[in-house]
């Protein structure tokens, strides 16, 4: 779609009339993560575009990455409905990485909040459009057609004409300054099952990921990196290397210290990536460990763990007074949790081919952030970001480690000092090794009870290497918007509350991983939820509900704060499903976690067994309340998938350090969630007319504690050290 | 110089005899539908058959392959063909990159079971892990493309 002519007309839509023939309809939508709105002042610029061609074929640009959370198919499904489309006619593009398509990263669970209204609007405006070409022709009102399945009807005569027919004539019609958008209940496709629109390439080997990109006289290259974060070379004995067949050169590569820069290191161009891997691992490099070179996250787990049983910073806000609560208690009680680093190990490792020519780069590659890799390549050689392009491949999932594009200024960095095409190829060892890891965290919570075993007290501390840290070195405490994700606004209508944030390094780099700061945060507080209960002897379920209490709308900064009932109807339904409170087989056990994220509500009912201490997880009840939903069967997919990789970080999810160096290397010893351990997976999705909010990332955090406190429920036994691989159930 | 039989066609490929077959179907050859995951033969996202036999090819040597019969995500056979009638159906994927090696392991399975029980699935797909989580719905698929063969 770039050779767009005409440019015309203003309002919230433009048209512009195609080169090879459609009409292009481009909509602006601004990507913030605040509020949706609609820009259609004077200075419109289009980021979003879809083009219906004469044959009838309807293409959307998506502006978001394709990772598996099903976005190509919710965002042209919004769409579709609003035109009145069929959906056999619909296909998406993928668009380049280029700020005129407005904010293109793909995280934080945000895309469908931000672009649903937009989308509508777009799909509204072009069917007004139609609806007008055809009532001019047949001279009748347009009050007297209506659209179906990529058609106007006459309703007078019951004449049809199919949208590819009015093409050519609808690019003449006045753009409608106002459009009406359907009434919920007419919606064809959204909140109703749709398949991807990706299934055929999916299931033939058809589909382009990054590491599948090729142009002629490529190279593949493979990098050693050094195994403590931020080490360097101290020199490299490549004669090994350089005897493979296959191998060409043996090329230093410098550390970049952008936050999405390069680590550095020595890299290997070779006419295939085998020899590529070959030639790396032949090398005889000794390194500088360098700052990092002494890390061993044992002991630095013991350092926070320390940390946290003193007083740390205080993290507003603060209620009450719990030095008065827990003096004046019947009983209190303390706990202390602890999870390591996770890797995001999506299944499709990190890799670009880059190609820099003629003073311009070109880059293919799985980024959640083509803006971001845009930027971050431009820095690198030194080029205006226009002549920097990103063609946004599939995504062999992401998880928040693709959008930190330092695999692709790599590429560039090698295409620029060999002069050709270089395609970087991350093994697994490598992805395991050198991520940008999930933190460590330690936290304890200590909790008072009155008489009645109702909590009066509650104060949290947390630890854990921020992100921020690798943004700004020396980054030692956690920031506010990690604090926000499930720790000093926790749901519970407690009197006195007190948070305090702890002292942590960070020796490794630290990135965003799937919900991020909820997965500790929420294994903390829903474990220690489960113990109050416990302590007061009462039910976990009518504990949780009193502890969150009366409806209420939490008084906060968020565009859609809290509603405590939504949040209570989740557990509600998610316990019902799962038969609460039912007679079990003996050694097993249910577990139940509410979690609010993304503005998300997602509760989870676990049911497990502990037999000859070994842990199975049987079902897993998930209640979602995520608004408005657009696809039903994205949504589903989703959260089984969270499930799944809740389950990994409960089960075996650990990475650890040892003189700087990550000990486990590839799914061995990081292992994973495989089928025959697979639950049965039961989704409830709340209706809703809520605003829709993010899916991609809340069913995961209410997963690893609902498993912690079902195991509870089975043996009695409390784990509050993950994963449970380290203690034998596994 | 080593003849390789890809879904019916032939191809000749000149490499070191130790070379993974993986690498050469996907960089020598050039068909990409065989996924790359963990080298050493965990996660099933390069699985192929090999006369019949279901293998990772990321550990198979390249001299194994010589003269044999190979079918990738890129081939056809009935089965394969009913498992993705049935992941269509079952709107199986999410990123799709484990689905070549999950279809091609679950050909191998209804090749040799034709009605494979959730224990049968468990014990033939466990070799095949998907970080998206899939897993329930290419259980459910598998037993779909069962029906879908059976009418």
């Amino acid at each position: 779609m770039d050779a767009i002519q005409n440019m015309s007309r203003r309002n919230f839509v433009k048209v512009f009339g195609l080169a090879s023939g459609g009409l292009i309809i481009g909509c602006q939508f601004s990507g913030t993560d605040k509020v949706v709105r609609i820009d259609d002042g004077t200075s419109f610029t289009p980021n979003l575009f879809v083009q219906l061609k004469k044959d009838g074929k309807l293409v959307l640009m998506a502006s978001r990455s394709e990772m598996g959370q099903g976005v190509r198919t919710s965002l042209t499904s919004v769409i579709a409905d609003e035109m009145d489309a069929d959906w056999s006619f619909v296909s998406v593009t993928q668009a380049t990485g280029d700020s005129k398509f407005g904010n293109q990263n793909t995280d934080g669970s945000r895309s469908i909040r931000t672009i649903f209204e937009p989308m509508r609007k777009m799909g509204a405006t072009a069917r007004a459009m139609l609806v007008s070409t055809a009532a001019k022709k047949w001279n009748v009102s347009t009050s007297d057609c209506k659209t179906k399945n990529h058609y106007v009807i006459n309703s007078l005569t019951k004449d049809k004409l199919f949208y590819g027919d009015l093409v050519e004539d609808a690019m003449n019609v006045e753009i409608p300054t106002e459009v009406s958008l359907k009434d919920k209940k007419d919606f064809t496709y959204i909140g109703k099952t749709l398949k991807s629109v990706d299934l055929n390439d999916f299931t033939h080997g058809t589909a382009v990921y990054g590491i599948d990109a090729r142009l002629p006289n490529m190279k593949f290259a493979t990098i050693a990196r050094s195994p403590s974060t931020f080490g360097t070379v101290k020199s490299v004995d490549k004669t090994a290397t350089m005897n493979i067949t296959g191998v060409e050169q043996v090329v230093a590569l410098e550390r970049v210290k952008r936050p999405f820069g390069m680590l550095g290191g020595v890299a290997v161009i070779a006419t295939n990536t085998w020899a590529a891997i070959q030639g790396k691992n032949s090398l005889n490099i000794v390194w500088d460990k360098g700052l990092n070179g002494a890390y061993d996250s044992e002991k630095f787990m013991q350092k926070i763990t320390n940390r946290v049983h003193n007083k740390g910073k205080i993290v507003p806000p603060i209620i009450g007074n719990t030095t008065t609560a827990f003096s004046d208690a019947t009983q209190t009680i303390e706990a202390t949790y602890q999870m390591p680093h996770l890797a995001h190990a999506p299944l499709e490792v990190p890799n670009a081919l880059a190609w820099v020519h003629d003073g311009k780069c070109e880059v293919w590659a799985p980024v959640q952030s083509p803006q971001t890799a845009r930027a971050e390549v431009a820095n690198y050689l030194e080029m205006k970001p226009e002549n920097v392009t990103i063609h946004v491949t599939f995504l062999g999932a992401g998880f928040g480690r693709k959008s930190k594009p330092d695999y692709a200024v790599e590429a560039a960095a090698l295409s620029k000092k060999i002069n050709a095409p270089v395609q970087v190829v991350w093994t697994r060892e490598d992805d395991i090794q050198h991520s940008y890891y999930h933190t460590t965290s330690a936290q304890y919570l200590k909790g008072s009870l009155d008489e009645k075993g109702n909590v009066t007290g509650w104060l949290h501390r947390t630890a854990f290497p921020s992100i921020v840290s690798t943004f700004k070195p020396m980054s030692d405490y956690g920031a506010g918007f990690e604090f926000g994700q499930g720790f000093n606004n926790n749901q519970f209508d407690i009197p006195n509350m007190r948070f305090e944030n702890s002292k942590a390094e960070a020796h490794v780099r630290i990135g965003w991983l799937r919900s991020v700061c909820h997965i500790y945060h929420s294994f903390g507080i829903n474990s220690f939820v489960d113990e109050l209960a416990a302590k007061a002897g009462k039910d976990p379920l009518q504990f949780n509900l009193d502890l969150i209490g009366k409806d209420r709308i939490r008084e906060d900064k968020s565009p859609f704060p809290l509603n405590t009932k939504r949040l209570k109807n989740v557990l509600k339904t998610a316990a019902k499903k799962a038969g609460w409170g039912k007679k079990l087989p003996k050694g097993h056990g249910l577990g139940l976690s509410v979690h609010y994220s993304f503005y998300t509500y997602v509760a989870s009912v676990v049911e497990v067994s502990v037999i000859n201490d070994a842990l199975k997880v049987h079902n897993i009840y998930t209640a979602v309340d995520c608004g408005m939903v657009v696809n039903k069967d994205t949504v589903t997919n989703q959260v089984e998938g969270a499930g799944i990789f809740g389950m990994s970080v409960a089960l075996y999810g650990k990475i650890t350090a040892k003189n700087g160096a990550i000990e486990q290397s590839n799914f061995h010893d990081y292992k994973l969630t495989r089928m025959h351990e697979t639950p049965n997976i039961d989704v409830t999705i709340i209706k809703s007319d809520e605003v829709p909010t993010g899916i991609g990332e809340p069913g995961v955090p209410p997963i690893a504690p609902a498993i912690a406190n079902a195991i509870f429920n089975a043996t009695g036994k409390r784990y509050r050290t993950f994963p449970l691989s380290e203690h034998g159930l596994v | 110089m080593k003849t390789l039989t890809i879904n019916g066609k032939k191809h000749t490929v000149e490499a070191p005899d130790e070379m993974p077959l993986l690498w050469a179907i996907r960089d020598l050859i050039g068909l990409t539908g065989t996924k790359y995951g963990c080298g050493i033969s965990q996660c099933g996202a390069c699985t192929v058959l090999i006369n019949g036999n279901v293998v990772k090819s990321c550990s198979i040597p390249l001299s194994y392959a010589d003269g044999k019969e190979i079918l990738t995500i890129e081939g056809e056979s009935e089965n394969l063909n009913h498992l993705r009638e049935a992941w269509v159906e079952g709107n199986v994927p999410q990123c799709g990159y484990c689905q070549s090696g999950q279809l091609i392991a679950a050909t191998a399975l209804l090749d040799s079971n034709p009605t494979p029980s959730d224990e049968d699935i468990n014990t033939a797909m466990s070799g095949n892990i998907c970080r998206c989580g899939t897993y329930p719905r290419i259980k459910k698929a598998i037993h779909k493309a069962v029906e879908l063969k059976n009418n």
